[in-house]
C-alpha cells in the first residue's frame, strides 16, 4: 500500500513535468492565440485587447498552473475554432476512443497469450522458423493498411457494415462495438504478433533456468510446470510490455480512427491540427500522455503485487 | 562454428530486391508518375501497366516506385539523425554518468510518456508539413529511444576489465569510446537501427496518410494509400500494391533485425 501511495505521488510529479514540457513547447512554436484568431487584419490594440480578455498577458507560470489545475476541475481552455470549452468537445469522444482501446487490448490479450505460450514450445528447427517468420510478417502490417483492407473486404465486397456510418455509442451500443471491432482488429494484428514474440522469448528464457529442470526431474509434466511455475515468473515483463502496448494502441488509434471515420479523440486531434486549433491539440496531447503515464503506474503497482521483491527497488534478475 | 542464419539471408534478399527497384526507379521509371492518361482509367494490372492505373490513368507502378523512394529516403535520414545524436548522447552519459546522466534520463522518462509517433505528428502538424520538417521531427523524436539503448550498452561495459586496462594505459576517452566500446555495442545498436528504420517508415506513412506529413507533388506511400482508399471500389489493386510495398519494406528490414539479434545472442 505504501508503495502504491509513493507511486501515485511519482505519477503526479511526472504529470506536472509532462504537461509543463507540452505547455512550454506549444508556447514556443504556436505563438499567441490572439494572433491566430485575429489573423493578419488584427491591429496591435485589438490583439492586446483580446489577449487581455483571454488572460494571455499574465505571466507564463501563472497561466501554466491555471491550465494544469484545469485538468482536475474540467476547465482546460477554449477551442479557437469552435469557441466552446475544450472539455465539451472532448467529452463525447473520450468514450469512443476508450472503447476502441479496450477492445483492441482485449483482442491482443485473448489471442496473443495462448498463441505465445503455444509457440514457445519450439526454439529450434523448422517449426520455430515458421512461427517466427509468421510473427515477423504480421509485425510488418501497418494498422492503417489492415484498416483499408478490412474496409474493402467487409464493407465493399461483403457489405457487412456501412463504412463511414458510425452508429454512436449512445444510440446503438452493440452496433457501435461491432463497428469498432474492425478498427480494433486493424490495431491489434501487429501488436498481437509483437506480444507473441515477446512472450515467447520470455518463456523460453525462463524454461532454460535450473528450477524448470528440477521441477521436471521431480516428475511434473510440462504443461503443469509451464502453468504453475514458468508463467508466474514470466508475468512481470509481460505486464510491463502490455502497458507499453496500451500506449501504442493510443497512437495507432489516431490513424485508424481516420481510416474508419470513427468520431474519437484521434479524429479530433487530426482535425484540430489541420485547423491550427492549438489549445485543443495541446489538451489532447496532454490527456493522451496522462493516460499513458497512468497505465505505466498501474503496471508498476500490479507488478509489485506479483513480485514483492520489486518493492525494494532492486532489479529483477 | 558458424550457424546459418535464415532470417538474415531472407531479409537481405527481400530488402535487396526492394532496394534495386527503388534505386533503378530514381533514374528510370516505365512512365512518368505524374503523367495522366498513360493508359485507360482504372486499368487492372496488365503487361503494359503491371500494377494497373488510377483514376487519372497514371501508371501505379511508377507512382509506387516514386513513393517508395521518397518514403525510404526520409526514413534513412530520420534514422541517421536519431541514431547519431542518440548514440552520442547515450555513449557520453553511459560512460561518464554523473548528474548530466541523471537529468537527461529523467527527461527521457518524461518524453516516453508521449507516444513517439503522436509527438512527431503534432510537431509536424504545428510546424506545417513538408519533407524536411518530417525528417527533422521524426529524427528528434527517435533520439530518446536510441539514447536509452546505447546508454545501457555503454554503461554495461564501462567497468569491464579490458576497458579498465585501456584506461590504465592512458588512452583518452574519445579513443576508448570510439575504438574500444562502440564496436562492442554494435550487437545492440544494429538491431535498434533496423527497428528505428521500421518505425520511421511506419510513422512517415501514417503521417502522410493523415495528410499531415508529405504534401503533393512529393510522393509518399502513405499519401498514396489514402488516395487509394477513395478508389477501393473501382481500383482495389491500387491500395493492395501500395500497402503491399510498405509491408514488404518493413518485413524485409524486420527480418534483418531479427537475424542480427539472434546472431548477437549466439556470439555472447
Amino acid at each position: 500500500m505504501k508503495y502504491a501511495v509513493k507511486r501515485i505521488f511519482m505519477l503526479l510529479c511526472t504529470m506536472v513535468i509532462v504537461s509543463f514540457l507540452a505547455f512550454a513547447a506549444f508556447e514556443l512554436i504556436s505563438g499567441s492565440a490572439a494572433d491566430t484568431m485575429l489573423g493578419t487584419q488584427g491591429t496591435a490594440e485589438e490583439i492586446a485587447a483580446l489577449e487581455e480578455q483571454m488572460g494571455l498577458n499574465r505571466p507564463f507560470l501563472t497561466r501554466y498552473f491555471d491550465w494544469f489545475f484545469g485538468f482536475f476541475t474540467g476547465d482546460i481552455g477554449t477551442s479557437l475554432r469552435y469557441n466552446q470549452p475544450i472539455w465539451q468537445l472532448i467529452a463525447p469522444k473520450l468514450g469512443v476512443t476508450l472503447c476502441l482501446s479496450i477492445l483492441s487490448f482485449m483482442l491482443i490479450i485473448v489471442v496473443s497469450i495462448p498463441l505465445g505460450v503455444r509457440s514457445s514450445r519450439y526454439n529450434t528447427g523448422v517449426k520455430d522458423g515458421l512461427w517466427s517468420s509468421i510473427t515477423q510478417f504480421f509485425m510488418a502490417v501497418p494498422p492503417f493498411f489492415t484498416g483499408v483492407l478490412l474496409t474493402w473486404i467487409f464493407s465493399i465486397v461483403l457489405h457487412w457494415y456501412n463504412h463511414g456510418q458510425f452508429p454512436g455509442l449512445k444510440e446503438n451500443f452493440w452496433g457501435s462495438v461491432g463497428y469498432l471491432m474492425y478498427a480494433a482488429i486493424a490495431i491489434a494484428i501487429p501488436r498481437i504478433a509483437m506480444t507473441m514474440k515477446m512472450l515467447r522469448s520470455t518463456i523460453q528464457n525462463e524454461l532454460s533456468k535450473g528450477y524448470v529442470r528440477t521441477a521436471i526431474s521431480r516428475g511434473n509434466d510440462r504443461p503443469k510446470v509451464l502453468s504453475r511455475h514458468v508463467l508466474k515468473n514470466s508475468l512481470v515483463p509481460v505486464v510491463t510490455f502490455l502497458a507499453q502496448t496500451m500506449a501504442e494502441i493510443v497512437a495507432a488509434s489516431v490513424v485508424v480512427e481516420q481510416v474508419f471515420a470513427i468520431p474519437g479523440l484521434g479524429r479530433l486531434l487530426v482535425a484540430s491540427i489541420a485547423d491550427r486549433d492549438f489549445p485543443v491539440v495541446l489538451a489532447l496531447v496532454v490527456i493522451l500522455a496522462f493516460w499513458v503515464v497512468f497505465i505505466g503506474m498501474l503496471a508498476d503497482i500490479i507488478n509489485q503485487y506479483i513480485d514483492p521483491r520489486l518493492k525494494l527497488g532492486g532489479d529483477r534478475k | 562454428m558458424k550457424k546459418r542464419n535464415g532470417y538474415l539471408t531472407a531479409g537481405y534478399i527481400l530488402t535487396g530486391i526492394i532496394a534495386v527497384f527503388v534505386i533503378v526507379g530514381f533514374f528510370w521509371k516505365p512512365y512518368d508518375p505524374t503523367a495522366m492518361m498513360t493508359g485507360p482509367k482504372f486499368d487492372p494490372p496488365s503487361l503494359q501497366h503491371i500494377m494497373g492505373t488510377d483514376n487519372f490513368g497514371r501508371d501505379i507502378f511508377s507512382r509506387v516506385l516514386e513513393g517508395a523512394g521518397s518514403t525510404i529516403l526520409i526514413s534513412i535520414c530520420t534514422v541517421m539523425i536519431g541514431a547519431v545524436a542518440g548514440t552520442v548522447i547515450g555513449a557520453l552519459t553511459g560512460y561518464f554518468g554523473g548528474i548530466v546522466d541523471e537529468v537527461l534520463m529523467r527527461l527521457n522518462d518524461a518524453l516516453t510518456a508521449f507516444p513517439s509517433v503522436l509527438l512527431a505528428l503534432v510537431i509536424v502538424g504545428v510546424t506545417g508539413g513538408g519533407k524536411y520538417n518530417v525528417i527533422l521531427a521524426l529524427g528528434i523524436v527517435f533520439i530518446p529511444s536510441f539514447a536509452r539503448v546505447t546508454r545501457t550498452a555503454f554503461a554495461s561495459i564501462r567497468d569491464v576489465n579490458y576497458i579498465k586496462s585501456v584506461r590504465l594505459m592512458g588512452a583518452n576517452p574519445l579513443r576508448i569510446l570510439l575504438v574500444h566500446m562502440l564496436p562492442n555495442t554494435l550487437s545492440v545498436l544494429l538491431p535498434a537501427i533496423t527497428i528505428g528504420f521500421n518505425n520511421a517508415v511506419l510513422a512517415e506513412a501514417s503521417m502522410s496518410y493523415l495528410g499531415i506529413g508529405i504534401h503533393p507533388p512529393d510522393a509518399s506511400l502513405g499519401y498514396m494509400l489514402s488516395e487509394a482508399q477513395g478508389m477501393l471500389r473501382l481500383a482495389p489493386w491500387y491500395a493492395l500494391f501500395t500497402g503491399g510495398v510498405i509491408v514488404a519494406v518493413i518485413f524485409g528490414v524486420g527480418l534483418i533485425g531479427e537475424g542480427l539479434q539472434r546472431r548477437g545472442k549466439e556470439t555472447l
